[in-house]
This record gives structure tokens, C-alpha cells and sequence, in this order.
């Protein structure tokens, strides 16, 4: 109807608005490279930047990552004293099911740390 | 041939000033935001650099010219500040990283060593100047400078940017579409980097006898 107001009528100026804020900088910064300032690639400009030495060799190679095995075992040990404080505290009023629930999420923990036992993680070579 | 730019009347410009109405060019308003925000490359080579680190600090405090903020990498810096000694070795690097430095681009060649070889001009690993490879803008003498005397290239410098016309002939490399932005990276030769020089932007002094 003519003359209604409209509340979504705002939402629509807002994206507008938006929308103009955002990409009038891009539009005048395009605009200003296309009547004063050309552009000047070359090879050295578009390559790798490294350090200003030439980049060597492909970037794609194999990399061979042990840290995960301290990771895994950081979580096992880390979660289980966030865990264990809270149980110990309140362990003289815990029910059997809440009992029985942290010790099977004790013992999931125990699995992982005997896994990596068992890998021969925890031995210093 | 220069075109004349038609200016505004000086009498107006200052009778709007007193009402609070400022008036400028785009010419100007673009050279002052350039010269206020120069941000040079974190690039220190030598003891000049120690003066660099100085002079970016609190007591000489180069973030007053805008310029404290040091770019790690040549891609978002405005400046290069060659501060110290160039080695043969070091030299293709620096070209290098000139390159890969967007346009506008400036060069500040710091200290003695940095504008001839200073000390080590004998020498037989020294570059005997970087401009010998770049168009280095202000030089600076010293051994070091100190970081008052970087501050006065600052300044120099960006009363050179203010004065850089936006068009014409007279406009600054950057603007020039034909103008090179990459300079040819020397070689490391047998004897020496090849070429020696590079002839477009450095010409050995002729010798000149009475």
C-alpha cells in the first residue's frame, strides 16, 4: 500500500548501505589505479617472497610429523587431572552411576595411555 | 613541456581558511597521506641498523612521521632503509627484495657504507654503494648516522613525496606506466656480481682534469 510504513524497508537500506561501505573503497582504489597509478608486475614481484633469496626446490614435499604421539599423550594426561580434581573433591558424595561413569572415562583414557605404551612412545631414545 | 595546473586564488583559499572551509587538491591530499604513512622494510644489514632500531624508538620516536610501523615483508612496505654495510654477497638479495616491493617505492641508503663502501671501499667482498643497483632517493652520510640524522632523511624524503605531481611529464616513476619497477638482479660472477653496475640508474663519475 502507498504511503505504509514498512519496518523491513530499513533491513533493505541497511544492506545497501552495507554493501556500498564495503566495496566503494575497492571500486575507488580500482578507479585510481586505472587513471594514475599503472600496474608493474614482473617475475620478482610475483614470486614467493623469501627473505629475498629465490625460492628452492617445491613446497609440496612429505613432512614427517611425530608430534601428534605428544599431543595424543599431553590430551590423555591434561584431561584426565582436569577430571580427576573435581572427582577427588567430591568423591565422598558421588552416586554409583556417577562413579561408574568416570571410571569408565578413566579407563578410555588408561586405553590411550596404554596404546601409546604399547607403541613405545614413553621410551627416550 | 609542463602543462600549467590551474591553481585556486590564494586570496579566496585564505579568506575560506578564516570561515573554517579548507581547500586542497587531490594532488595534495594524496602526497600528504603518502608522506604521513611511509612504512619502511624491517631490514637492518649492519651496525646502521642499531641507529635504525634507535631512532624507531621511544626517545627519538619515528612513529611521529608515521613511519614506526617496520613491514616484515617487502610486500607492504614503502621504504627501504638500506642500513649498513652491502656485501657482494648480500647485494642480489637486496635488489631482490627491492623488486618485490609494490610501487610507490623509495630508498633511504644509510650510513657511509650503504652510499659508497665507506671503510670498506677497499675492500674486495663490499659493494661500493647500493645505488649502483637501485635509485636510491636520500642519502645519508655517517659512520653510523645518528638517529637524528635518519629523522632529517625522513623529513627530506617526504618533502620530496609532497612535492611528486600526480601528472605530467615531471610525474614520479611509480606513476609512469613505461617506467621499469623491477631493477635486473646481479649475478655473482667470477671475479665480481655481474653486471658490476647498472648503467640506467648509476654512472661511474667521469674524471674531470683542469
Amino acid at each position: 500500500m502507498p504511503g505504509e510504513y514498512n519496518p523491513y524497508l530499513f533491513i533493505v537500506v541497511m544492506v545497501v548501505a552495507a554493501i556500498a561501505f564495503a566495496f566503494a573503497p575497492l571500486l575507488l582504489a580500482w578507479l585510481w589505479a586505472r587513471k594514475f597509478s599503472p600496474q608493474k608486475p614482473g617475475p620478482d614481484k610475483n614470486a614467493t617472497y623469501e627473505c629475498g633469496l629465490e625460492s628452492k626446490g617445491d613446497a609440496w614435499i612429505h613432512f614427517k610429523s611425530e608430534y601428534y604421539l605428544y599431543g595424543i599423550i599431553f590430551l590423555i594426561f591434561d584431561v584426565e587431572t582436569i577430571f580427576l580434581l573435581p572427582f577427588a573433591v567430591a568423591f565422598t558424595g558421588l552416586g554409583a552411576g556417577a562413579f561408574i561413569a568416570l571410571v569408565v572415562f578413566l579407563l578410555l583414557l588408561v586405553w590411550g595411555l596404554a596404546w601409546a605404551w604399547m607403541k613405545g612412545v614413553l621410551t627416550w631414545r | 613541456m609542463t602543462i600549467e595546473k590551474p591553481k585556486m586564488d590564494e586570496g579566496l583559499r585564505n579568506e575560506l581558511q578564516k570561515q573554517g572551509v579548507f581547500t586542497t587538491t587531490l594532488e595534495g591530499i594524496y602526497n600528504w597521506g603518502r608522506q604521513n604513512s611511509v612504512w619502511p622494510l624491517q631490514f637492518g644489514l649492519a651496525c646502521c641498523a642499531i641507529e635504525m632500531i634507535a631512532a624507531s624508538m621511544a626517545r627519538y620516536d619515528l612513529a611521529r612521521f608515521g613511519a614506526e610501523v617496520f613491514r616484515p615483508s617487502p610486500r607492504q612496505a614503502d621504504l627501504m632503509i638500506v642500513a649498513g654495510t652491502v656485501t657482494k654477497k648480500m647485494a642480489p638479495q637486496v635488489v631482490r627484495l627491492y623488486n618485490q616491493m609494490p610501487e610507490p617505492k623509495y630508498v633511504i641508503a644509510m650510513g657511509a657504507c650503504a652510499i659508497s663502501g665507506g671503510p670498506f671501499k677497499q675492500g674486495y667482498n663490499v659493494l661500493k654503494g647500493i645505488d649502483r643497483y637501485i635509485p636510491v632517493d636520500v642519502h645519508i652520510p655517517g659512520c653510523p648516522p645518528r638517529p637524528e640524522a635518519l629523522l632529517h632523511a625522513f623529513m627530506t624524503l617526504q618533502k620530496k613525496i609532497e612535492n611528486q605531481p600526480l601528472t605530467g611529464a615531471n610525474r614520479p616513476r611509480h606513476l609512469q606506466a613505461d617506467a621499469p619497477s623491477e631493477f635486473p638482479v646481479p649475478k655473482f660472477g667470477v671475479h665480481d656480481l655481474e653486471p658490476p653496475s647498472n648503467p640506467t640508474v648509476w654512472q661511474s663519475p667521469k674524471m674531470v682534469r683542469a
